[in-house]
């Protein structure tokens, strides 16, 4: 059964296919249960390829010889090893889980055979990113779901700012793939294949110079600031919740966006080879991090929160790749994958249940409205605040306490500050959305209903493994040998010397990061149930701060105005000047060349004999004249 | 006498060409080429071609003219007889066939001169040669003059032209 | 005996005077008339040659070009006949339609 665990790209693909080409002919209900039996399947696939992953150790499939250039081939093929089971499992299973709830969601829409064919060949590629042995079809994988991703989007086109949104999350991504594919053609040359065994020993002997290393390191991790929303490319996260919700929740929660992730572990050797790269990419998560959580304190619309949230959380998982701590990187992106999904899809229900309502200011006591939507939603939140013994807590606290051991404080730290930020704005909408006044409109409030089962029990699941997903990682102090999480993954990453932690250090850390969840909790309590004066105080106090705040600091401005200005003025500059001017010229101008040729010519077309014959005459005369020489 | 025989039909000859280029009137043209066509036929009677000269005299000058006689009268030139409207262009044609006329001695010069005659009574050699060696051609130009023929009948037979 | 080359100026004169009555003529008829100059001239030539290469061959092309002349008048007589009618003329500026 292992040996299948290739198809499982293909199955999603095959149905995409068929969605695109037939699915207009096709009824809603058969599409729908096509594109989830496509993504079910292709997770059992790899389920049952696990145990055989466990007995017999990592299984390739080559598929094709792909490139072969002179010095240079590749070969495309898929691995499955511990780390890329880990990704699969997680994209189809969470997936699958989102496709059931897109059905609910998406019910009513005009284009059902585009969203699933679009959902459909999303999984398809970032099934591709995942298994591909090396580093080209990887690439593939990431442009394939950049595409995608563009693609859904903007999926209500006609809205033009969801075009808008679109267009800015590619093109943002692009900038990220330029460098990208830089770093990825230096590590080709150095290496000299471009096979992650290949990439891996060359490494391992020394191919690398520190300089080299840094550099190709640096590139990619530039890529991978752009797909997983990091400082400075993370410009476009928000913007694409103009998307359907369930969209927001699979590829900018669960799956594309931690694709970076998944690609510094995937490269982590090349990683650890460079302390610099390293320190960049623990400091830039540490400071996306920090950095996102305050703008999501902010922010009133639902689904806006939840992807500054994202970005925040990924620069947790940086953090970890950052410090060494790969497998507590990777245990993160799982673990929220699962809540964080959770809580788009509850957003979704919310939205669905209000009739369109998504800010904030404008819920309120919708505990007695949503009992199924309610508690999940609060599972999610407890778990993303690091409420002690659900997944979020036991995933965070391995990062910090790996961070604070290799000794960057600085790191710990911000992420520490963060977790605060992290509870406090998530229990703002708790509170906020569930408790208190029902501040909603009318029409709102007259066909408020909890949403139907197929939207909700995929939320029950999610709930329920975002809850005890958390014990698969349970931290040494607990019990020995407990992290089973660890134990699988580890033997996949370079082992640099662990510093050991006292036990009563880890202690101390955990009771630190459950104090800095409860302090989040309490006051956001505070701040919006007990003393509901207060932000309002405050936001008068610092009018400047707070304005800085909503408007994201400013930062689409300063791009719009230090990049995009100029780039677009120069382009008129060269397409009026140049291209108008000279080439429309030249073209033209051979054109009326010509012409003018074919007029003057035109003149010897008097139609009459007697020119005709002369020049019969001339050309005889010539003729012979020649000739006789 | 060979010699005589010869410039004084050359001298018809050219002199009947001339007269036909000079003159206004096409009829008057066309009799003058008769004449032509005639003193061609002695000439090539000196190059001991007497059965060529014959066909030459009856055919080219007994038929092929009477037939260009007749269509001078059908289409009553009358009007031909205008002056010539528009440009000369006769100069450089004239000058162009002066050229050509040169080049054309100019490419004579490395002929040999004379040879020895043919026998005479050649007629029946030449029939030899015109059904034994030559008979394919023969027989496509039969079929040429039957396809002139006919298209000539289809062309002008029209009642009022169409 | 008359060097062949007398004969073979005769015919040079004789096409290049043809020529010049092509180009010199207005009318139509005049023009085939001319073109009936040049052929006599190739015969002549041929004739010419026919007798010093000692061969009878010349005489016989001469033959098929009197018979391919005399066929050819017939269609070209023809022809001018039918342009007569359209045209009302048979000066040869007025087959100017293929002005382009």
């Amino acid at each position: 059964m292992t040996a299948n665990f290739w198809l499982a790209p293909f199955v999603p693909a095959l149905s995409a296919f068929v969605l695109f080409l037939f699915g207009g002919k096709l009824g809603r209900k058969w599409i729908a249960l096509q594109a989830c039996l496509a993504v079910l399947v292709a997770f059992l696939l790899s389920a049952a390829a696990l145990p055989g992953l466990l007995e017999s150790g990592p299984v390739s499939k080559e598929l094709f010889p792909w490139i072969s250039a002179d010095s240079f081939s590749a070969v495309a093929g898929f691995l499955f090893d511990r780390l890329s089971a880990v990704m699969v499992l997680v994209v189809t299973g969470v997936g699958f889980l989102i496709h059931v709830f897109s059905v609910g969601y998406m019910g009513k829409d005009r284009s059902p055979a585009r969203y699933f064919g679009l959902l459909n060949l999303f999984t398809a590629f970032m099934l591709i990113l995942v298994l591909a042995s090396d580093l080209v079809l990887m690439f593939v994988g990431w442009e394939g779901v950049g595409l995608c991703s563009y693609l859904l989007i903007g999926f209500w086109f006609e809205r033009p700012a969801a075009a808008a949104a679109g267009k800015k999350a590619f093109l943002v991504n692009r900038i990220g793939d330029a460098a990208f594919l830089v770093g990825m053609l230096l590590i080709l040359t150095t290496a000299g294949g471009s096979g992650f065994g290949v990439i891996h020993a060359a490494v391992a002997r020394g191919a690398f110079s520190p300089a080299v290393a840094t550099a190709a390191a640096l590139l990619l991790f530039a890529g991978a600031t752009g797909k997983s929303a990091q400082v400075p490319l993370y410009v476009w996260l928000p913007d694409a919740m103009e998307g359907p919700t369930p969209v927001s929740a699979l590829i900018h929660a669960a799956t594309m966006v931690t694709a970076g992730v998944y690609m510094v572990c995937r490269m982590s050797p090349l990683f650890a080879a460079s302390a610099t790269a390293s320190a960049v990419v623990a400091a830039t998560g540490a400071a996306t991090a920090l950095f996102a959580a305050t703008m999501a304190l902010a922010e009133n619309d639902i689904k806006r929160v939840l992807a500054y949230s994202t970005v925040s959380q990924i620069g947790y998982m940086f953090i970890g790749c950052g410090v060494g701590a790969y497998a507590a990187g990777m245990f993160h992106l799982v673990t929220h994958a699962f809540f964080k999904s959770l809580l788009f899809l509850a957003a979704g229900s919310i939205i669905h249940s209000l009739s369109g309502v998504q800010d904030v200011r404008k819920m309120g006591g919708l505990r007695k409205h949503l009992p199924r939507t309610f508690p999940v939603f609060l599972i999610g939140a407890a778990a993303l605040s690091g409420v002690p013994f659900l997944s979020g807590f036991f995933s965070k606290d391995a990062i910090l306490s790996r961070a604070y051991a290799e000794g960057n404080l600085f790191v710990w730290a911000a992420g520490l500050a963060t977790a605060v930020l992290t509870a406090l704005y998530m229990f703002r909408v708790v509170i906020l959305v569930f408790y208190g006044r029902e501040r909603f409109p009318q029409d709102a409030k007259e066909h408020i209903h909890e949403s139907p089962p197929i939207m909700t029990v995929p939320l029950q699941v999610l709930a329920f493994f975002a809850a005890f997903v958390g014990l698969l990682g349970l931290p040494a102090v607990f019990a020995e040998k407990a992290n089973v999480f660890s134990r699988f993954l580890g033997p996949a990453f370079p082992h640099p010397a662990e510093q050991a932690m006292g036990v009563s250090t880890e202690w101390a850390l955990l009771l630190l990061s459950t104090a800095a969840a409860l302090a989040g909790i309490a006051g956001a309590y505070i701040l919006y149930v007990r003393a509901p004066g207060v932000p309002a105080f405050m936001a008068g106090r610092f009018p400047r701060a707070i304005r800085a705040l909503r408007r994201k600091y400013y930062v689409d401005e300063f791009y719009r105005a230090a990049l995009i200005t100029p780039i677009v003025r120069g382009s008129e500059v060269i397409s009026r000047d140049f291209d108008l001017r000279v080439i429309d010229g030249a073209v033209n101008g051979s054109a009326a060349a010509v012409s003018t040729a074919g007029k003057w010519i035109n003149v010897l077309q008097t139609g009459l004999i007697r020119d005709y014959a002369l020049a019969f005459l001339l050309g005889a005369v010539v003729i012979l004249a020649v000739l006789l020489m | 006498m060979e010699h005589v025989l010869f410039f004084v039909l050359s001298a018809t000859c050219v002199a009947s060409v001339l007269g036909m280029i000079l003159s206004r009137d096409q009829t008057r043209g066309a009799l003058f080429l008769v004449l032509a066509f005639a003193a061609l036929g002695g000439i090539f009677g000196l190059l001991d071609a007497p059965f060529v000269a014959a066909v030459q005299v009856l055919i080219y000058a007994g038929a092929i003219m009477v037939l260009f006689l007749f269509v001078l009268m059908t289409t009553d030139p009358a009007e031909g007889r205008e002056q010539e409207k528009g440009r000369w262009l006769g100069i450089p044609a004239v000058l162009l066939s002066l050229v050509l006329l040169a080049e054309l001695l100019l490419a004579l010069r490395s002929v040999a001169g004379g040879a020895s005659g043919l026998a005479a009574g050649s007629t029946d050699r030449l029939g030899g040669l015109l059904l034994g060696k030559y008979l394919y051609a023969f027989e496509i130009a039969s079929i040429l003059i039957v396809a002139a023929l006919t298209g000539a009948m289809a062309l002008a037979g029209r009642k009022g032209g169409r | 005996m008359i060097p062949a080359s007398w004969f073979l100026v005769l015919a040079a004169v004789l096409f290049a005077l043809g020529l010049a009555a092509f180009f010199l003529k207005q009318d139509l008829i005049s023009m085939v008339l001319s073109v009936e100059i040049m052929l006599n001239a190739a015969n002549l030539a041929f004739l010419a040659f026919a007798r010093s290469a000692r061969t009878l061959d010349g005489q016989v092309v001469v033959l098929f070009i009197v018979t391919v002349a005399a066929a050819e008048a017939a269609a070209g007589a023809a022809i001018v006949i039918l342009f007569f009618r359209t045209k009302k003329s048979v000066r040869r500026d007025a087959a100017n339609i293929m002005k382009g």
